[in-house]
């Protein structure tokens, strides 16, 4: 790697972490109701929005009702983004005439916005009308988010509370999370992007001259509307010319801007933030990435200052931190080294001050390898699950990484709210363990930790897994499964891996190749985002309430501390342990074996 | 759980105006308002005629202009209404294939050059649509267009310059050329 990549990606790692900082102070105060001066004039927007609901801010909700409005909301949410696509031929802005989608692709849509996956077996730009992309998909942008903040909220507050029958209002951690965080931070960071190109108008599209006309094939269409088949059954080819372009536009970055921050990652455009209109220069692309991370990363300062002692939040930063940057390394380093074919093609592959070189496939010469793979592992550590590149033409090795950090169950910093969390229930099996080890009852942050707390913890941790390898397995033993693949050879197994790790985990990328708007594929992928989902945030808010009825015990000289560097360490072990002995057999299926064949071609 | 449902209702039809509704056009609103060309495409006008986007690119296979990165977009490259890139995997025996193919046109159009053929000119972007080729592609070219054109080489490299952006701020992204301007300023020289 050059000089230059080094210091793009510290670059990145200073940033993050210099924002990360003030941001996570100013949502701890948020969250705990004292506003901070500057944005004092959104409480009356946020006290009208209580009246307006019935909403009364003071109820101290039992984990049970905080699951229940959750619940209700996300299932109304769903209904919402389903009845909108089933629909939207016949709803206004619908300029392009666009016609209402299949039920099971809009009960995939509805799904993956409302766990917050934003899988996009849609195809963005030919397939939702404006409508549905502002009302439905960008307001799940929003709320989906704002749930899983919320969650995170209450988890927080079972640690800081003792003999507690509540762990807080869903509806006002859920309102706050929106007005004073994702809103203004959404508004800022949209602006920005339009400046360096990203759309954002009502016109439908624009139509331009193209200098060259350009010949192409496409297949026939006959009287039926069908493309005509020959005897063989492959279509009819025949030769067409285009003299102009359709260049499509749209409201655009409003939508990206909130997709980026809430971790979302549902693209406005098919190609998602490699299209120039989502991510037009190396400024927006660098926005777009602190982004992903930004929310995920503060909130462990948020955290920190929640239980009282910024160390604790400090630990698991630095637990999400070096597991990020080891994975990086890895990425950039495989995608750099490149696939061996164009060195035997006897192509200019070495990086240089005039092209970035490596595996350019799938990616954008304005990011070059260094920041496709940046935002690669960004995207999956974060469960966003935008791209900027295509990662199912990444090397092997290069597309081992994101999927990697897809299973360890996006805790490394993962999705707002849930990425922290998801690493909570891990630090609470990390101390389980540890007190094993040592015979004592396990504590953390001053609250035993024991029977309940633990089987609750062991389902969170153990159904995104469960998901992924049984629907793999499904995908691979029927042949509607086996009809998706693009790729041949153990390519096209990592293609299925990928996909079922990606909705069982609430991440959203893909490896694109993979034909997933089937109606097999759109339900089982659904299902495993729901089970993802649900099946962590429940346990979650239930070890939030036993949690907050529980004393606080104070710290004894038999107490593991929950701030050094051994339980940094100890913390890692836990998530590498456990996402290691789960999927490196279906790993060593996939990309091991696709990087074994590709050194060995000689 | 259904007392909930009310106010969760409620919720979602207050914040679909608020995200929903009022975010978008506001934010639309003042892009407009300050940022009238980008946030309408970044659009090229010549003679009162939309030429293309400064960040969208076209496909180019006369010899006589700078070639783009390929396009794996359907049904034609560079169909700016339908986004992707090729999702061929790394050991794909298609990506060979095409990559070959791609060499293959980039040598017949230009026989005399053996300098080895930078990696991005020969493989498809992520987007289908991207407006950029690295200044390695766009100097691999010179020989042909200063040919072609009866340009001296000195010429179409001061050019290529004139189109190349740097890193932002020297330090963000990769250099790039941006292979639409440049084409439309080899035709505004007038020796086709």
């Amino acid at each position: 790697m050059t000089a230059n990549g080094y210091l793009q990606l510290g670059l990145y790692l200073v940033a993050l972490m210099g924002l990360a900082w003030p941001l996570g102070l100013y949502m701890a105060r948020i969250y705990g109701g004292e506003l901070p001066g500057f944005v004092r004039w959104i409480k009356p927007l946020e006290n009208g929005v209580y009246r307006l609901c019935g909403v009364k801010p003071g109820d101290d909700m039992p984990w049970t009702r905080y699951a229940y409005a959750m619940l209700a909301f996300n299932l109304l949410g769903f209904l919402a983004v389903y009845a909108l696509q089933r629909l939207q031929v016949w709803l206004p802005l619908n300029p392009e005439g666009l016609p209402s989608t299949t039920a099971d692709l809009a009960f995939n849509t509805a799904v993956s916005f409302a766990t917050n996956t934003n899988w996009q077996s849609y195809g963005g730009e030919t397939t939702l009308s404006s409508l549905t992309q502002m009302a439905g998909l960008t307001v799940q942008n929003f709320v989906s988010a704002a749930s899983g903040m919320a969650v995170l909220v209450a988890l927080m507050r079972g640690f800081t509370r003792k003999d507690a029958s509540g762990v807080g209002n869903f509806w006002v951690d859920m309102v706050r999370s929106t007005l004073y965080i994702l809103l203004p931070l959404s508004l800022a960071l949209s602006l920005v992007l339009v400046s360096q190109g990203v759309v954002q108008t009502l016109s439908p599209h624009a139509n331009a001259a193209l200098v060259q006309a350009v010949e192409y094939e496409q297949p026939r269409i006959g009287p039926d509307g069908q493309a005509m088949k020959d005897a063989k059954g492959r279509p009819i080819m025949e030769k067409a010319t285009a003299t102009k372009q359709a260049i499509a536009l749209g409201p655009a970055a409003s939508q990206i801007a909130i997709k980026q921050l809430g971790t979302n990652g549902g693209g406005f455009f098919n190609a998602n933030s490699a299209h120039p209109f989502e991510n037009p220069t190396p400024l927006s692309n660098f926005l777009e990435m602190l982004a992903i991370l930004i929310i995920p990363a503060a909130l462990c300062f948020t955290f920190g200052r929640f239980v009282g002692d910024m160390r604790q939040g400090g630990a698991i930063l630095a637990a999400m931190t070096i597991v990020f940057a080891a994975l990086l390394a890895v990425c950039v380093g495989a995608e750099q080294s490149g696939n061996p074919l164009f060195d035997r093609l006897g192509l200019a592959t070495q990086a240089s001050g005039l092209q970035a070189g490596g595996n350019m496939e799938g990616k954008e010469t304005r990011f070059g390898v260094v920041n496709s793979a940046l935002w690669a592992t960004a995207t999956a550590a974060a469960s966003n699950g935008s791209v900027n590149s295509m990662h199912d033409s990444f090397t092997p090795i290069g597309g081992l990484v994101p999927m990697w950090l897809i299973q360890l169950g996006e805790v490394i910093y993962g999705g707002v709210g849930s990425g922290l969390y998801g690493m909570i229930v891990f630090a609470l099996i990390g101390v389980f363990v540890a007190g094993l080890m040592i015979g004592r009852t396990p504590e953390y942050l001053g609250k035993k930790i024991e029977a309940f707390e633990v089987k609750m913890a062991a389902v969170a941790i153990l159904v995104p897994p469960l998901v992924v390898l049984v629907g793999t397995a499904l995908a691979v033993a029927l042949d509607v499964g086996k009809a998706g693949i693009l790729n041949p050879g153990a390519h096209g197994f990592s293609e299925i891996l990928y996909a079922l790790s990606s909705a069982g985990n609430n991440n959203g990328s893909a490896f694109g190749g993979l034909t997933a708007n089937t109606p097999f594929y759109n339900t089982l992928l659904g299902f495993a985002m729901l089970l993802a989902r649900y099946w962590l945030a429940v346990p979650v808010l239930a070890i939030a309430g036993a949690l907050a009825a529980k004393k606080i015990v104070p710290a004894s000289a038999g107490t593991l501390p929950t701030h050094t560097p051994l339980f940094v360490v100890l913390l890692i072990g836990t998530v590498i342990v456990v996402g290691a002995l789960t999927f490196v057999p279906a790993l060593a299926l996939g990309p091991v074996v696709e990087h074994l064949q590709m050194i060995s071609v000689k | 759980m259904l007392k909930e449902f009310k106010p969760a209702l409620l919720m979602l039809v207050l914040m679909t105006v608020l995200t929903g509704g009022v975010y978008p056009l506001l934010v639309t609103g003042i892009a407009q308002g300050i940022f009238p060309r980008q946030s309408n495409g970044s659009l090229i006008v010549q003679d009162g005629e939309v030429v293309g986007s400064e960040l969208i690119g076209q496909p180019f296979t006369d010899p006589k202009y700078f070639w783009s990165r390929p396009s794996a977009t359907s049904p034609m490259p560079y169909n700016a209404g339908a986004s992707s890139g090729s999702n061929l995997g790394p050991l794909n025996p298609a990506l060979e294939e095409t990559v070959k193919a791609r060499i293959a046109a980039l040598k017949a159009a230009d026989p005399a050059n053996a300098a080895p053929i930078p990696v991005d000119l020969v493989t498809a972007s992520g987007s289908g649509l991207d407006p950029h080729i690295s200044p390695a592609s766009a100097r691999w070219q010179v020989p042909r267009i200063a040919r072609i054109r009866g340009l001296g080489e000195d010429e179409v490299i001061h050019l290529i310059d004139a189109h190349t952006e740097g890193r932002q701020f020297g330090l963000l992204g990769e250099p790039r050329v941006n292979v639409l301007t440049l084409n439309l300023a080899l035709d505004h020289l007038g020796k086709p």
